[in-house]
């Protein structure tokens, strides 16, 4: 079972290696290579959870010494567990129909075997994080992920907006990874190792104090990864990359790690009541604020990506509420919901050429198959039934629900303020999905273009991801499906009757005034844009205010002192010596006369001091 | 012997020689001081051999050498001089200061 484990880690990242050193031309080997690899991975990673899941000793560890620091050691090991296994089979799915789909969307271009091997490159780290039996090893995949966002969002090299969205998310994510790593560190230099099973099994064994300081640092790594405020800013940026890529990151990568960590690491997080109450708190401020400039975009995909935000904080509510499997539940339910929004949002992009949904519409006639699943993605995230993300999302609020009233481990004012918030962002996730689906599915097309023909491709990843779309919400109705398969027995994944009457009729009024308005005036916005929420509420301002300006003039500062201060002493010096030596120099007469009679004067002087001393 | 006579005789004819070479303006003046200085080192060397009763009598030895090596010098330093006269015109040794550092005023 463990050499699975290895095998499917190894795959991608193998691919990957294939995948750079094949020429820049070999566009078909490198989508055999990637495909190929994936495929086999993807395969294997169904092996693998069957095989786990199978198991009732579910927790199997491989691991060998990398390297020793007097006490500590460096393990590179997979650790597979119930939690471990369901990611990797979403991460593989996710990534081997984003690769099949990049293959036709990227058809036309040049950088296509390189963004191929990224992909796989990115998928492999993931596969490091999910499957790691070790916390370095753990920071090391968390590491190649966020150079890959980078290399990825910065794919097309022509347009003047890609650099500095690929550099923001590079620098946000950063931010957090400091955090992450002193996390980290303290976690293992108190715990005397880095393996992640000792550990946990530590936790309760470890100073509490020390803990919630590790865990406070390692929620700044899953903030800025996962895109909760203040370190969302970069996610909504990051669009200008190729928009499978968004799909990737948004669905199985990246975004997807920050909530995974917390999952895995939970027995940690329990420890003191503070980095949970922190966790509720920046959830329920990503939750509205996510929702709320999601209403005011205008450009699909900037609406998917504040969706994006909006939904990740849901996984970080229901961790804060003490149930990690509803988390991972609508962490899963998440990847298929928006990796099918982001491929379809491609095939319109790709058609038409055009994003804005202002200039688009009517496409309902145009492209059917698009509409179709395009609708189950949006009614999953809408969180209606019965699709997966009203099961997940109603696993969240119900488990938020439970604990406001007491029942569950967590505190209860974070479970009043993660409920609350859910609810109100259950009503604003309905309003602009439905918005988005309007704008751009009805009304008369906007722009007389015929939208181009759509690859099978492209169209079979939509199909393939509707099938979970639709379906997955199952799993968390029988107790020994997915809590079977997490380990946490006793947790109700099913909907709660009160959260889930509350937010179906949030969800349908606010679904109802949004077409009620809409169908006054179809061709016009049923919510107008405020500039508040289209700027989204000036945060990334703030950010150049406190961070960006006073960072810049602190690098010019310091620049300046280059130039000033040590260029000038090492130029001073050059100088300095030029000027002395010319007038030096002047000693230098050309007549001979005058040289000897210095030698002459010089031994006299020599002379005289050795009779003297 | 008194060998006073013979080293005041020779430190006098050195200083002479020193005031010659660091002096002079003409070449071949300069030439000459050069030869009265190492006369000066000859008196004194063959004033000492006497002096001391050198059985192997190096002070004479040398004084031969230094004679030898004199006449060649006057040899090689002339002729200098002689080529120096027909490429300047002068041999006025204030006036040879090609090696002077360039852009540095003569005084």
């Amino acid at each position: 079972m463990i050499e699975i484990g290895w095998l499917v880690l190894a795959l991608p990242l193998v691919a990957a290696a294939a995948g750079f050193a094949l020429h820049r031309r070999a566009r078909r080997g490198a989508a055999i290579v990637a495909v190929g690899a994936l495929g086999l991975s993807t395969a294997l990673s169904a092996v693998l959870a069957a095989g786990v899941l199978g198991q009732p000793e579910r927790v199997v560890e491989s691991a060998f010494t990398i390297a020793r620091f007097g006490e500590l050691r460096v393990q590179a090991g997979v650790r597979l567990d119930g939690l471990a296994v369901v990611v990797v089979v979403a991460v593989c799915v996710v990534a081997l129909l984003v690769q099949l789909y990049s293959i036709a969307y990227l058809h036309d271009d040049n950088g296509y075997p390189c963004y191929a091997a990224e992909v796989s490159l990115f998928t492999g780290a993931m596969l490091i994080v999910v499957l790691a039996a070790d916390l370095v090893m753990l920071v090391v995949g968390w590491e190649i992920m966020g150079i890959c966002s980078y290399l990825l969002i910065g794919h097309y090299r022509d347009l003047p907006e890609s650099r500095p969205a690929a550099v923001k998310a590079f620098l946000v994510t950063r931010v957090g990874d400091v955090g992450f790593l002193l996390g980290v560190l303290l976690l293992g230099v108190a715990a005397g190792t880095f393996g992640i099973g000792a550990v946990l099994a530590n936790a309760g064994a470890l100073p509490s104090a020390t803990v919630t300081v590790a865990c406070l640092l390692l929620l700044l790594g899953v903030a800025g990864k996962s895109a909760q405020f203040p370190l969302h800013t970069w996610l909504p940026d990051a669009m200008v990359g190729p928009t499978p890529i968004s799909a990737l990151i948004h669905a199985a990568t990246m975004v997807a790690a920050g909530v995974y960590v917390v999952a895995r690491l939970f027995p940690l997080f329990r420890v003191g009541p503070l980095p949970l109450a922190a966790l509720g708190v920046l959830a329920a401020i990503t939750m509205l604020l996510g929702a709320l400039v999601a209403l005011a975009q205008d450009d699909l995909k900037r609406v998917l990506a504040w969706s994006t935000v909006s939904q990740i904080a849901y996984m970080t509510g229901g961790l804060a509420v003490g149930v990690p499997a509803a988390a991972v539940f609508h962490l899963l339910a998440h990847a298929a919901f928006k990796a099918l929004l982001f491929l379809a949002a491609g095939c319109v992009l790709h058609a038409t050429g055009q994003s804005l949904m202002s200039r688009l519409g009517g496409l309902r006639q145009a492209m059917p198959l698009v509409f179709v699943t395009m609708t189950c993605g949006l009614a999953a995230l809408a969180g209606l039934p019965p699709f997966a993300g009203f099961f997940s999302k109603e696993a969240v609020l119900g488990a938020a629900y439970e604990t406001a009233r007491g029942h569950g481990e967590g505190t209860p004012w974070v479970g009043w303020l993660v409920l609350v918030a859910g609810l109100l962002t259950v009503a604003l996730t309905a309003a602009y999905a439905t918005r988005l689906w309007l704008r751009t599915f009805f009304g008369a097309a906007r722009e007389d273009t015929t939208p181009k023909q759509v690859s099978s491709l492209m169209l079979g990843s939509l199909v393939v991801l509707a099938v979970p779309t639709v379906v997955l919400g199952a799993i968390g109705l029988r107790s020994r499906w997915l809590a079977g398969w997490l380990d946490a027995p006793g947790v109700a994944l099913r909907p709660e009757a009160v959260t889930t009457a509350l937010s179906t009729v949030l969800g349908i009024a606010a679904i109802a005034a949004v077409v009620l308005a809409w169908r006054r005036a179809p061709d016009r916005d049923p919510i107008r844009p405020r500039p508040l929420l289209a700027r989204a509420f000036y945060l990334d301002d703030v950010q150049d205010l406190l961070v960006v300006g006073p960072y810049r003039r602190f690098a010019a500062e310091i620049a300046d002192y280059d130039t000033r201060v040590i260029d000038g002493a090492v130029e001073g010096y050059g100088t300095g010596a030029a000027v002395l030596s010319r007038r030096l120099s002047r000693l230098q007469t050309g007549n001979v006369q005058t040289y000897a009679t210095v030698v002459l004067g010089a031994a006299v002087v020599l002379a005289v001091a050795a009779v003297l001393l | 012997m008194h060998i006073e006579l013979a080293v005041v005789l020779a430190a006098l004819l050195f200083s002479i020689g020193v005031y010659g070479v660091l002096a002079r303006r003409n070449a071949v003046l300069v030439l000459m001081s050069v030869e009265l200085m190492l006369n000066a080192v000859n008196i004194n060397l063959v004033a000492f051999d006497v002096w001391l009763r050198d059985t192997l009598h190096s002070g004479q030895t040398f004084a031969l050498f230094v004679v030898a090596l004199a006449a060649a010098e006057v040899g090689v330093g002339l002729a200098i001089v002689v080529q120096v006269y027909r490429l300047r015109g002068t041999v006025a040794i204030d006036d040879l200061d090609e090696l002077t550092e360039p852009g540095v005023h003569r005084d």
